[in-house]
C-alpha cells in the first residue's frame, strides 16, 4: 500500500523569531534586515559578559490568542514558543481545526538543545533544595522531559504518527527535517512536523558565558551584536524562539491542495568522530564536507546546481572554516560560490531551534524569490574576502531554484538539507 | 453561597474545562466529573487552597476532596 520512495515537499510553516512572530512579518523582518536582538537587563544584573540576546517579543500578550490558562499553567517557555509556532504551522498548512478525532498520518519531530532550564533553575532545584517537594505540584515532569514540546504538540493538534524529541546541539532543528524526510520518504507518515524549539533561559546561556563564545563587545549596541562573515565578528548573540515545518507527501499534498512551498530534494546527517581536528565544540572538516556531499548526492544534483547557501555562520572564528567546507564540498572556486548568507545575524544563534527558524527563513527565500540580507559584515573577514561577491549584505530579488542548508553542533555533528523551489 | 465558596470557585477556575458547569455550580459539584479537571491538576488545586487560606491538608485529606463542597468544608475547618 505504501510507497516506498515518497517526494517530500513543504506543504505549511510557522515561527516564532526573535524580530517577528509570524510568516508575513518575518518575511518583511527578513527583506528589511530587521534585527531582534535586544539588550537585556536581566543579563547584566547576572554580571553576564554577553548582555544582548534574541528573545521573541510580545509573546506574554500573543500566547494568550492561542493557549488555555490552563494550559499555560503546565508549560514553559520552549514549551509556548514551539506550541505557537506549531499551531500556526497547521493552520498554515490548510488542516482542519483539530476536535476528538486523531489525526493518524500526522506525527511530530520537535528537537531542543537544552529542555526547561527556567523551570528546572526557578522551581525544581529550589523547591526541591528547601525540602519542599510537595510543593511542586503536578506540572514539573511534563515541563523537563527532553520531550516536553513535542507531547505538548501532540496533545495540542491530535496528532496520532511518531510524537517524538531529537537533541544535537545547534544541529537539532535541521536534523529534524532530515528525520521527518525519511519518515515520509519510506510511507510511515503522511505527514510529520519538524523542526525546534528553544526558551531564552539564563541558566542555559551561562555556560556559553562562561566558555566565552558569545559576543561581548556590543552591549550598546545590540543590533550590531550579531556579525557573522565579519572581520569583527567575536561571539554569538544567543537566541531563542521556534521555528516548525509541515513536510509531506507530494501525493498527499497534490490529492488535497495544498500549497507547496519547496521540495525537500535531499537531507543528510552525520559526525566528525571528533577527530582529524575536531573536537566537542570544533569540527572535523571533512565530517562537514561529506556530510554537504551526501545531500548533494541525495538530491541528484552537482555541487554547481546550487544557487544559495544559508549557512551555519555563528560570528565566531569558525565562520571562516565553514566557508571553505561549502567550497571543497561543492567542488567550486572560491570566486564561483553560491549567494551566502546567516539569518543568525538577524536573530542570533537560537541553540536547538536555530535549524527550524533558520530553514524557515531558508523556505520563504525560494518560495517568495529573494534573498536576505546577512548584515552586520560590511567589514568581511579577511580570510573570506575571495569569497565577496557572493556574501549577500543587502536583501535582493533572486530567481534561485536550490538552496543548501547546513547547521553543526557540540560534539562535532553535522547536518545538511537540500530544498528545492516547487513549480 | 458562603465567601470560601466563592473563593474555590475562582481559585479552581483556570483549571476547569466545563466553565459552565462552574458557573452554576453547587457544594455536590465533582471536581473531575463534572468541571472536567484534569486529575493530575487536584494536587495543583490543593496548593493553591494552601495559599489562599493558609492552611495545611495532608495528603489523605486531600486525597478525600472530591466536590466543592468537600473543599468549603475542610477550608473552613482549618481555617
Amino acid at each position: 500500500m505504501n510507497n516506498i520512495n515518497e517526494r517530500v515537499v513543504i506543504t505549511g510553516m510557522g515561527i516564532v523569531a526573535p524580530n517577528a512572530h509570524g510568516l508575513e512579518d518575518y518575511e518583511q523582518a527578513l527583506r528589511q534586515g530587521q534585527s531582534g536582538i535586544r539588550h537585556h537587563a536581566h543579563l547584566a544584573e547576572h554580571k553576564f559578559a554577553c548582555q544582548v540576546g534574541g528573545i521573541p517579543q510580545n509573546m506574554d500578550v500573543i500566547k494568550h490568542n492561542y493557549l488555555s490558562e490552563e494550559a499555560l499553567l503546565a508549560m514553559n517557555e520552549a514549551m509556548i514558543y514551539g506550541a505557537v509556532a506549531a499551531i500556526d504551522c497547521w493552520q498554515d498548512a490548510g488542516l482542519p481545526a483539530p476536535g476528538d478525532a486523531v489525526d493518524w498520518d500526522t506525527g511530530a519531530i520537535i528537537g531542543t538543545g537544552i529542555s526547561g532550564l527556567d523551570t528546572i533553575g526557578d522551581k525544581l532545584v529550589p523547591l526541591t533544595n528547601g525540602g519542599r517537594v510537595r510543593r511542586l505540584g503536578s506540572t514539573m515532569v511534563e515541563q523537563v522531559m527532553a520531550s516536553s514540546s513535542s507531547a505538548n504538540i501532540g496533545g495540542i493538534l491530535g496528532l496520532g504518527g511518531q510524537v517524538t524529541t531529537n537533541s544535537s546541539a545547534c544541529t537539532t532543528g535541521t536534523e529534524a527535517i532530515a528525520n521527518g524526510y525519511f519518515t515520509i520518504k519510506s510511507g510511515r507518515s503522511k505527514r510529520v512536523m519538524v523542526g525546534g524549539t528553544e526558551g531564552s533561559s539564563l541558566y542555559s546561556w551561562a555556560g556559553f558565558d562562561a566558555m566565552r563564545v558569545l559576543s561581548r563587545a556590543y552591549n550598546d549596541q545590540p543590533e550590531q551584536a550579531s556579525r557573522p562573515m565579519s572581520a569583527s565578528a567575536a561571539g554569538f548573540v544567543p537566541g531563542s524562539g521556534a521555528g516548525i515545518l509541515m513536510l509531506e507527501s507530494l501525493s498527499s499534498a497534490q490529492q488535497r491542495g495544498a500549497h507547496i512551498y519547496a521540495e525537500v530534494l535531499g537531507v543528510d546527517v552525520n559526525c566528525g568522530g571528533q577527530r582529524n581536528g575536531g573536537s566537542t565544540t570544533f569540527p572535523n572538516p571533512v565530517g562537514v564536507q561529506r556530510c554537504i556531499t551526501a545531500a548533494i548526492n541525495m538530491a541528484g544534483i552537482k555541487g554547481s546546481d546550487v544557487d544559495l547557501i544559508n549557512g551555519h555562520l555563528t560570528a565566531t572564528m569558525a565562520d571562516p572554516y565553514e566557508i571553505k567546507n561549502w567550497q571543497r564540498a561543492l567542488g567550486r572556486n572560491a570566486d564561483d560560490m553560491p549567494l551566502i548568507n546567516s539569518t543568525k545575524s538577524l536573530v542570533g544563534h537560537a541553540l536547538g531551534a536555530a535549524g527550524g527558524i533558520e530553514c524557515v527563513a531558508a523556505v520563504l527565500q525560494l518560495d517568495k524569490g529573494f534573498v536576505h540580507g546577512s548584515i552586520n559584515c560590511e567589514d568581511v573577514h579577511e580570510e573570506l574576502l575571495p569569497y565577496a561577491n557572493s556574501i549577500v549584505h543587502k536583501t535582493q530579488e533572486s530567481s534561485a531554484k536550490i538552496l543548501a542548508k547546513a547547521s553543526f553542533g557540540f560534539g562535532d555533528v553535522n547536518a545538511c538539507v537540500v530544498f528545492k523551489k516547487f513549480n | 453561597m458562603s465567601e470560601v465558596f466563592d473563593k474555590v470557585k475562582s481559585i479552581v477556575s483556570p483549571y476547569c474545562k466545563n466553565q459552565e458547569a462552574l458557573a452554576a455550580a453547587t457544594d455536590s459539584t465533582s471536581f473531575l466529573d463534572d468541571l472536567a479537571v484534569n486529575s493530575a491538576r487536584l494536587v495543583d488545586i490543593v496548593i493553591d487552597f494552601e495559599d489562599e487560606f493558609d492552611i495545611e491538608v495532608s495528603d489523605e485529606e486531600a486525597d478525600a476532596i472530591r466536590t466543592i463542597g468537600d473543599a468549603v468544608k475542610i477550608i473552613n475547618e482549618k481555617s
